[in-house]
């Protein structure tokens, strides 16, 4: 398997508590790979350590051959230029319109001239389908349309790799449906690498070619979409069918009821 | 001993957010817009946003103060026969201190919350890291702006106030109070000098602007991304911007104006 | 267009400070930008000048004709020395004129008014003022009071 990001033997700890307690995660070239697990098991997290927004406290972390954690300043910002980061928010600039969120990129990393990137931001917001929005303001689009912008905007300097920070989350069924197919044909027509953290197990599933889920700061199962849905481990089949107890219990501890009732006061 | 504990790590934790500050604005000081066109524009938006959207409430308070100070004024010294004096009692009192140290309090509670309030929604809603994440620097886009309109546009501000004061403090006087506007502009004249106390005033300001504006930006920054935090941050903005003001007002005025 | 407009109002704020500041340098501390070497210097020697400062104005009549440009300790003669700068236009001061520090006021500024001589030469530029009264020291007047009381 040709790995674009390796992770081996990482943990991250935030304060006393480890998010991660040393998983390796590799993610192949050119594929869909969707990264599940239940909320808190800090995928989010997972992202920003691809993008080195923060260090892991062990292990190493290598996109495209470079050691992200390790890498100065200069080259860590080289190589976020091949990166596309889809935030859950969206996370358009409020104080420009979407054309301008669009260009920004463009006017920062190339040597373009005005004309050039007024047709490749056309080109970009067409393919999401907001050629006609282009001089909204951001506060001025429903949550679907700003996440198609902000992925307008992540595509813009054609990254080799795209990753999507909850896509699904808060959208409507049409919307899910629009984001599910552009994620598709983005990632077969340009050959880019997807990363894509969810916890909505359908949309994720439809679409991935390799398939991560976390829990407990522990991997536990990666493999196909297949083989997730044939798994029969007790935590996937939870996650997966969305039962209310299992592994995962659906009481935080707690002292015993019975003797909480007949405490007395 | 446990007093004696918290007292130390107080100190340590107030170093070492003092430290972290001066990082902070090192960083962003040297990293400044790379192109000119860019930096320019970037540079206006935020004089816009800072100095225009608070040049009515500095005009209005400047108006009201200088008014008030006539009145006092003439209300003191005409015990003393000496009511033509309002002018250079005006125009002292409004260019050594209350143009620069108002406009940095008004200044503070207007434009510092508003700079916090902006950068910490923008850390809430992930455009900071979206900003590094595209592989630009946040300091250098974000910040580095706002620090420089911030450090430009209040001695302005200062200045207008002081002229605004000292105008309507004439028209009291002169055309309320009946003072000579002669004797008026020439005790004022004759009192006022140009490098101790407009020069000087200005110098304040400036000092003041700095203060002020690496509070609001640095507490913005570094604010809990939630809209709780954003609130904390901006009160600490407007409190700590007031006394840091304060503060550095005493010390200013005793180096400048201190050799009785 | 909208950065048109900002830039417009950015433009008219930045005029508004230099207008304010040229305000303040030009009538508040009155940095006149009018020809001072327009006119000429007279000197004069006091016993003690206690109190009066540069840029002090200089009367005649209660009419301002210049102001005090220098103060200096003259070591010949263990006085204090005061150069006037007089405006041009009033150029008929005869030479036998004295010279006083008076104050404006009880608590205002000091200030020097000329006492017209009756002379038909009058001062030219460089010229001094012979005949002085020093500046009313309340210690001294007192002083003086006290002892006249007591004989």
């Amino acid at each position: 398997m040709d790995a674009y990001i390796d992770i081996k033997n990482m943990s991250f700890h935030r304060g006393d508590r480890a998010i991660y307690d040393g998983i390796s995660i590799q993610i192949p070239k050119g594929k869909i790979t969707a990264i599940m697990g239940p909320s808190g098991t800090g995928k989010t997290t997972l992202l920003r350590l691809i993008g080195g927004q923060i260090k892991p406290s062990h292990g190493s972390v290598v996109v495209d051959g470079i050691d992200i954690p390790n890498a100065n300043r200069k080259a860590l910002f080289e190589a976020r230029k091949k990166m596309g980061m889809l935030f859950q928010s969206g996370a358009l600039f409020s104080d420009m319109t979407v054309f301008e969120n669009v260009a920004l990129p463009l006017e920062e990393h190339t040597d373009f001239d005005e004309a050039m990137i007024r047709d490749i931001v056309t080109i970009k917001l067409q393919s999401v389908g907001l050629r006609g929005a282009a001089s909204m303001m951001p506060s001025e689009l429903s949550g679907g349309m700003a996440r198609r912008a902000a992925l307008a905007r992540a595509i813009a300097l054609d990254p080799a790799l795209v990753m999507y920070d909850e896509p699904f989350a808060g959208q409507d069924p049409i919307s899910k449906g629009v984001l599910v197919e552009m994620i598709q044909r983005l990632n077969s027509a340009a050959n880019i690498t997807s990363v894509l953290v969810s916890h909505d197990v359908e949309e994720s599933l439809s679409i991935a070619d390799h398939v991560c889920i976390l829990s407990g700061g522990k991997v536990i199962l990666q493999g196909s979409a297949e083989e997730v849905r044939s798994s029969e481990d007790e935590q996937v089949v939870q996650f997966l069918n969305g039962l209310a107890d299992g592994p995962v219990p659906f009481h935080y501890p707690a002292k015993d009821y019975q003797t909480e009732l007949l405490e007395t006061r | 001993m446990v007093a004696v504990k918290t007292l130390f790590t107080r100190v340590t934790t107030f170093v070492e957010s003092l430290g972290l500050a001066g990082i902070f604005l090192a960083q962003s000081l040297f990293r400044l817009p790379v192109r000119f066109e860019e930096a320019c524009l970037l540079y206006i938006r935020q004089v816009y946003s800072v100095g225009v959207l608070s040049l009515i409430i500095i005009v209005v308070s400047g108006g009201f103060i200088g008014m008030v100070l006539a009145l006092q004024g003439f209300s003191i010294l005409a015990r003393y026969g000496s009511e033509s004096a309002v002018g250079q009692l005006l125009a002292l009192t409004l260019l050594r201190e209350l143009g620069p140290v108002v406009t940095g309090l008004l200044f503070a509670g207007r434009a510092g919350s508003a700079l916090t309030a902006e950068i910490g929604l923008m850390k809430t809603t992930e455009q900071l890291s979206s900003y590094e994440m595209m592989g630009i620097d946040p300091l250098r886009r974000v910040v580095a702006p706002r620090l420089l309109a911030g450090i430009t546009c209040m001695p302005i501000l200062a200045v207008i106030f002081s002229a605004v004061g000292i105008w309507s403090g004439m028209l009291v006087s002169v055309y309320w109070l009946g003072i000579h506007d002669g004797s008026f502009w020439s005790l004022m004249q004759q009192t006022v000098y140009f490098d101790r106390d407009i020069f000087n005033g200005v110098i304040k300001s400036f000092v003041f602007a700095f203060a002020v504006v690496w509070i609001a930006v640095y507490q913005g920054y570094v604010c809990h991304p939630t809209s709780e935090g954003i609130g904390r941050a901006t009160t600490r903005t407007v409190v700590m911007g007031s006394l840091a003001i304060l503060g550095l007002d005493f010390l200013l005025t005793a180096a400048m104006f201190g050799d009785f | 267009m909208k950065d048109k407009q900002a830039g417009l109002l950015v433009g008219f704020f930045m005029l508004m400070g230099l207008a304010a500041f040229v305000y303040l340098a030009i009538q508040v501390s009155g940095l006149a930008f009018t020809d001072r070497s327009n006119g000429y210097t007279l000197e004069a020697r006091f016993d003690d000048v206690g109190g009066l400062t540069e840029r002090a104005k200089i009367t005649i009549a209660g009419v301002t004709v210049g102001e005090v440009s220098r103060i200096e300790y003259d070591k010949d003669y263990y006085m204090g020395k005061v150069v006037m700068n007089i405006y041009a236009n009033v150029d008929n001061i005869p030479k036998d004129s004295s010279i006083a520090i008076l104050t404006s006021g009880l608590i205002g500024e000091k200030y020097l008014g000329i006492s017209i001589g009756a002379d038909d030469e009058v001062l030219t530029d460089g010229d001094e003022i012979y005949d002085t009264q020093s500046a009313l020291v309340l210690e001294n007047l007192i002083g003086q009071f006290l002892f006249k009381s007591g004989e």
